[in-house]
C-alpha cells in the first residue's frame, strides 16, 4: 500500500531527528529538496566567485612561496566549488543550470567577496578573517543532514583550516615586520573586520531561514551565536599580533563570558546583498565573462567527444 | 669551478628558469577565468607545477652566485633585458586556443629538453629534469589532446586554433635556436644546444598537428631575441605585475 504524505514525511523528519544522514535516492520533502539546491549552490558560487578577489594578487603575490601558496589556495577553491556543484547535481539540478542561475545575477554569493582586496595584506586578511568565518559556518555543516553535502564539508573544512592558518601567517609577518607592513596590515583589518561579521547573516531576529534550518539539521546555532563565537576566537589573535580591532565598543564581559561589540552596520550588508557594493558587477561580469568566451571550448570538447565515440562505435561494428 | 663556467652555469639556469617562470605567470593569470571549472584547475596546475620548477632552478642559482643572492631577488630583482625566456612563453592569453597552442609548442620542446637534463653532468640540474619529467609528460598530454579537441571539435574551434597556431608558430623556433649560453652549456657538459632537437620536435609537434586536423603553417622563418635579453614588448608588462612588492617595498621579508 501507497504512504500517505504524512507518513512519509514523518518517517523522513524521524530520520532527521534520529541523526541518520538522507542520501540522494531517499525520499524528500520538495522543499528541503529546493532549500539544499539554494544553500549548496550558494555556498559553490562563493567559492568560485571567491576566486576573483584572491586570484586578484595571484601575479603580484611578494614571493615565489607565498605565489605558489596562493596559487594553490585558490585552486582549492575551484575544486570546493566542483565538490559543492557535484553535491547539488545529486539534488536533480544541472552545473549549467546552476551557472545560469549565478550569472543572470538570480543566485546569490557570500557578499563577502563584493568587497576589494586592495593590498598584499588583504590577502592575509582574507585568509585569516573571511575564511576563519567559513570555517565556523562550514564546521557546522559536517553534521548537517543532507549526506553528500556533509560529506563535502569534512573535505573542505581540512583545506579552509589550513587556508585559515596561512591567512593568520601571512598577516603575523606583516605585523613583525616593517613600520609600513605593519599598517598595511591595519589597513587591512579596519576593512575587513566589519564585512566579516556580516558573513554570518542577519541578526536572529531577522533571520528568515533559520527555523526550519535548524528543524532539518542545515543549521544547529544561530547566526547570532556563530558570530558570537567567530568574535570570542578572533579578538585574542589581533591582540596577539599587535593589531587593534576596530571597534571602540568591543570589551570582555566577564558577567556573559564574551566580547561585547559594538553595532554592525546593516544598511551597509542589505545594500551590498543587494547589488551595490563595491565590486558586486565587477564579480558577476568576470564570471559571465569567463562563461562567455568559454562556450566555443565547451562545444568543442562536446562535439570531439562525439566524433570520438562515433568512431570507436564504426570500428566496433 | 672556474669563475667564468660558474658565471655560464648561472646564465644557464637563469635561461631554464624563466622560461617556466613566465609561462607559469602567464598561466597563472587566467586562474577562475577559465571556460570550465575543470579546465580552470587543470591550467593552475600546469602553473604550479612550473613555479615549483622555477623555485628548483633559481635556489640552485642563487647557490652558485654566493653572496646574499636568493631564488626571490632572482625572479623580482633583474632589469627586463637580464631576463633569458623565449619571446613565446610571454605571449599573452589572447583566447583559450592562444594559451593551449602556445602551451603545446612549448610543452613539446621542454619534454624533450628534459630527457636529455637528465644526462646533465651538473647532478642538481640532473635532479631537476628526473623530477619535472613526470609533471611535464601530463602537460604535453592536456595541451596535445586540447589541440586535438579544439582542431577536430567545431568549425569554430577549428578556425580559432588555426589561428592561433598561425601567429604563434613563428615564435617556436626560437626554442630550438642555439644561444652562446647554451653553446657553452652544451660543452662543458650540464647543458644541452637544442638544435639537436629540432628534428624530434616538429616530427612530434606535426603529429598532432595532423591528427587534430590542423594545418601545419610553411615557412621556417622564426622570431627570436628572448634568450639574448631582446623581448617583446609584453615582458615589461609581465614584470610590472611580477616585481610591484619587491619594488614598492624593497628589502621586506613576507
Amino acid at each position: 500500500m501507497n504512504k500517505t504524505l504524512e507518513q512519509l514525511e514523518k518517517e523522513f523528519q524521524d530520520r532527521i531527528d534520529a541523526g541518520e544522514n538522507i542520501e540522494a535516492k531517499n525520499w524528500m520533502p520538495e522543499k528541503y529538496r529546493k532549500t539544499h539546491i539554494r544553500q549548496i549552490s550558494q555556498h559553490a558560487h562563493s567559492e568560485i566567485v571567491g576566486m576573483l578577489p584572491e586570484g586578484n594578487w595571484v601575479s603580484r603575490a611578494p614571493s615565489l612561496r607565498r605565489k605558489v601558496a596562493l596559487l594553490a589556495k585558490v585552486q582549492d577553491e575551484a575544486g570546493h566549488g566542483l565538490y559543492l556543484y557535484s553535491a547539488a547535481e545529486t539534488l536533480g539540478i544541472s552545473r549549467d543550470e546552476l551557472f545560469e542561475q549565478l550569472n543572470s545575477g538570480k543566485a546569490k554569493y557570500s557578499s563577502i567577496f563584493n568587497y576589494p582586496t586592495l593590498s598584499w595584506a588583504d590577502i592575509g586578511a582574507v585568509g585569516w578573517l573571511v575564511d576563519g568565518a567559513a570555517i565556523i559556518n562550514q564546521v557546522m555543516l559536517t553534521r548537517t543532514s543532507y549526506g553528500p553535502y556533509a560529506r563535502a564539508m569534512v573535505r573542505i573544512c581540512k583545506e579552509e583550516s589550513f587556508h585559515q592558518r596561512q591567512g593568520y601567517e601571512i598577516t603575523m609577518k606583516l605585523a613583525q615586520g616593517t613600520e609600513v607592513q605593519k599598517q598595511m596590515a591595519q589597513d587591512s583589518l579596519n576593512r575587513w573586520w566589519w564585512p566579516s561579521l556580516m558573513m554570518f547573516g542577519p541578526r536572529d531576529e531577522e533571520s528568515t531561514h533559520t527555523e526550519l534550518s535548524m528543524k532539518w539539521k542545515i543549521k544547529r546555532k544561530s547566526n547570532d551565536e556563530l558570530r558570537q563565537q567567530f568574535i570570542d576566537q578572533t579578538v585574542p589573535q589581533a591582540e596577539f599580533l599587535g593589531l587593534t580591532i576596530p571597534d571602540k565598543d568591543l570589551k570582555w564581559n566577564e558577567e556573559r563570558g564574551h566580547y561585547d561589540f559594538g553595532p554592525i552596520d546593516w544598511d551597509e550588508f542589505w545594500n551590498v546583498v543587494k547589488g551595490n557594493g563595491p565590486c558586486n558587477k565587477e564579480r558577476l561580469n568576470a564570471r559571465n565573462k569567463a562563461w562567455d568566451e568559454g562556450q566555443w571550448v565547451r562545444e568543442a570538447a562536446m562535439a570531439h567527444a562525439e566524433k570520438k565515440k562515433f568512431k570507436s562505435l564504426k570500428k566496433a561494428i | 669551478m672556474a669563475e667564468l663556467n660558474k658565471e655560464n652555469l648561472y646564465q644557464y639556469l637563469l635561461q631554464l628558469g624563466d622560461n617556466v617562470m613566465i609561462l607559469g605567470h602567464r598561466l597563472s593569470e587566467l586562474c577562475g577565468h577559465g571556460p570550465s571549472l575543470e579546465t580552470d584547475i587543470a591550467l593552475t596546475n600546469i602553473s604550479l607545477d612550473l613555479f615549483g620548477q622555477t623555485r628548483s632552478y633559481f635556489q640552485y642559482a642563487a647557490s652558485i652566485k654566493g653572496d646574499d643572492s636568493t631564488e626571490d631577488k632572482i625572479a623580482f630583482l633583474r632589469f627586463p633585458n637580464e631576463y633569458r625566456n623565449t619571446i613565446l612563453v610571454e605571449q599573452p592569453n589572447t583566447d583559450f586556443a592562444y594559451v593551449i597552442t602556445r602551451q603545446f609548442l612549448f610543452d613539446q620542446y621542454h619534454l624533450l629538453l628534459l630527457e636529455k637534463l637528465v644526462d646533465s653532468s651538473d647532478e642538481t640540474i640532473a635532479a631537476i629534469a628526473n623530477k619535472s619529467i613526470k609533471e611535464v609528460s601530463y602537460h604535453v598530454r592536456f595541451s596535445s589532446e586540447w589541440m586535438k579537441r579544439l582542431g577536430d571539435g567545431t568549425e569554430e574551434s577549428n578556425a580559432k586554433i588555426q589561428e592561433a597556431l598561425n601567429y604563434l608558430y613563428p615564435y617556436a623556433g626560437e626554442l630550438l635556436k642555439t644561444s652562446p649560453i647554451e653553446e657553452l652549456a652544451a660543452g662543458a657538459g650540464y647543458g644541452i644546444d637544442p638544435d639537436i632537437l629540432t628534428d624530434s620536435y616538429y616530427q612530434n609537434v606535426n603529429q598532432v598537428l595532423e591528427e587534430a586536423t590542423i594545418k601545419i603553417p610553411e615557412g621556417k622563418w622564426s622570431h627570436s631575441g628572448g634568450k639574448n635579453g631582446i623581448h617583446s614588448e609584453h615582458l615589461g608588462f609581465i614584470l610590472s605585475d611580477l616585481q610591484y612588492m619587491q619594488r614598492t617595498y624593497p628589502d621586506m621579508a613576507w
